[in-house]
């Protein structure tokens, strides 16, 4: 338990990082909304801005079905290379101690490749069509 | 848990860290105010104007030849701006989703200034890397996984605002950014590769990144991978020629449109904080971080740190001014255009490095 409280100790800075990273932008809209101008409504300012003209339609329209294709298949591919980082830090490790790793790494390369030819070959981002 | 976090908090370095944080976040903001005058000037020259040279203060004015030079320059120009933002007013829409609203410029910045903990910026006389969090053996993954969360400002932002333009263009710039993180991650696995030798353990500290470079660059073992990065941290900082989310041309503003005061100023000092944050991930990863060729700054003592930090510095700056330069020399490109650069072409280049790498290493061990 202590050795694990000491590596997560190292990563102090990053906890208070992140609490200075949150609380700094909260304060700055703070400070820029007690020393900023207080803003008046009126019908034009309440309109969303369309380069002055009438808005028509939805305000959150339709848009195309290839954003939900991208991210199903950012999804996939992310997975694999997230995957990869393990294998990237111990391959070479593995091939000086002449353990057998290019086979299984061969595998799952070809698996990654195949896949990406396949999703490329069928068109599965052609945003022209 | 609870006991391991009360021990933080009680601990006596807390402050010493928090202070630290807090002068590195100061420095980030003032890069990222000079980066905006640096663009201005930059564009200016480039376009054959003189670009800002208006902004003055009473008191610098009247020194001699400092104050027209600081005038001339544009150096107030910055302050001038930050001032702008705090005193204007303030608005928040009528028809905008308000708490999601005023969140997103937050959420958009925190990353930014988040990941600053994990970036060495130069090695301390006795080896050890300075930085404010200098035994992370996990930096890069973690910079990749923080700073990748800005999209949902972006995301956050176009939506709240609840206007077809910035919508659009929030629905853009989320598709456009996790599309380049693949190829961006895949581009430094063989950086990994290079890095993590037999006898390396902690192949993930940016530190040992830098330390593998000793002798050569990874630019010159990985052109192609330091390309594709190049290209993808270009991308995902929404930089032209990438500047899908806000190109105005046909999204009025983008994500930001319906933003004022320093609601958008925060969105501004967000991107050009992720371009510091990219040029320094670049420079460590594929420039040597603050080694140079030929010179042995790690036996000089004190003076070495001093030496690696001008030459961190130097090279951020120069970086910076290659993002201006890009910008103001490449028109923008049209989405699909983009989208099919990131899929068909840079992923697909990506893969066949990390294939060339695994069987060059498989061959030549």
């Amino acid at each position: 338990m202590a050795a694990e409280n000491q590596s997560l100790a190292t990563y102090l800075p990053v906890l208070v990082q992140v609490v200075l990273g949150l609380s700094i932008p909260a304060a700055i809209l703070l400070v820029s909304h007690i020393f900023g101008q207080r803003a008046k409504g009126n019908y034009i300012k309440d309109k969303a801005y369309e380069c002055g003209l009438p808005s028509e339609g939805k305000v959150h329209p339709r848009f195309a079905v290839k954003f939900h294709v991208t991210a199903m298949l950012f999804i996939l591919f992310d997975i694999e290379v997230v995957f990869l980082v393990p294998w990237a830090l111990v391959y070479r490790e593995f091939l000086a101690a002449s353990i057998a790793i290019t086979g299984a790494t061969a595998v799952f390369l070809g698996i990654l490749v195949f896949g990406l030819v396949y999703e490329l070959r069928r068109g599965a981002l052609e945003w022209e069509k | 848990m609870e006991a391991l976090l009360l021990d933080l908090l009680r601990s006596p370095e807390l402050p010493y860290v928090a202070a630290r944080g807090l002068v590195l976040i100061g420095a980030v903001m003032t890069i990222a105010g000079y980066s905006v005058l640096l663009e201005r000037k930059a564009s200016a020259w480039i376009q054959g104007r003189v670009g800002p040279n208006r902004t003055t203060t009473p008191f610098l004015a009247w020194i001699p030849l400092l104050g027209s030079f600081l005038r001339l320059g544009g150096f107030i120009q910055p302050a001038a701006d930050g001032g702008k933002f705090l005193f204007k007013e303030d608005p928040i829409p009528a028809h905008v989703n308000k708490p999601y609203y005023v969140l997103a410029p937050v959420i958009a910045l925190a990353p930014a200034l988040a990941v600053l903990a994990m970036i060495p910026l130069s090695a301390l006389p006795d080896g050890t890397p300075l930085a404010l969090c200098p035994g992370a053996d996990v930096g890069v993954l973690l910079m990749f996984a923080v700073s990748s969360l800005g999209v949902y400002g972006i995301a956050l932002g176009g939506w709240a605002s609840n206007s077809k333009f910035p919508f659009l263009g929030a629905v853009r710039g989320s598709a456009q950014l996790i599309s380049y993180e693949l190829a961006m991650g895949l581009s430094v696995l063989p950086v990994f590769l290079l890095t993590s030798a037999p006898g390396v353990d902690d192949g993930l500290n940016l530190a040992t990144i830098v330390a593998g470079q000793e002798g050569m660059w990874n630019i010159v073992r990985q052109p192609l991978a330091a390309l594709v990065f190049l290209v993808c941290i270009f991308a995902e900082t929404n930089r032209h020629p990438f500047d899908m989310p806000e190109s105005e041309t046909d999204l009025v503003g983008g994500f930001h449109t319906e933003y004022g005061a320093f609601k958008f100023g925060l969105f501004f000092v967000a991107e050009y904080g992720h371009m510091v944050i990219g040029s320094s991930l670049f420079i460590l990863m594929f420039l040597g971080g603050w080694q140079l060729p030929f010179v042995e700054t790690a036996a000089w003592g004190a003076l070495g740190t001093v030496a690696g930090l001008a030459i961190f510095g130097a090279k951020l700056a120069a970086f910076l001014f290659f993002f201006v330069w890009v910008r103001w020399t490449i028109p923008r490109f049209r989405y699909d255009q983009v989208m099919r650069l990131g899929w068909n072409v840079l992923l697909p280049l990506a893969v066949a490095n990390l294939v060339l790498t695994f069987l060059v290493l498989a061959v030549a061990g």
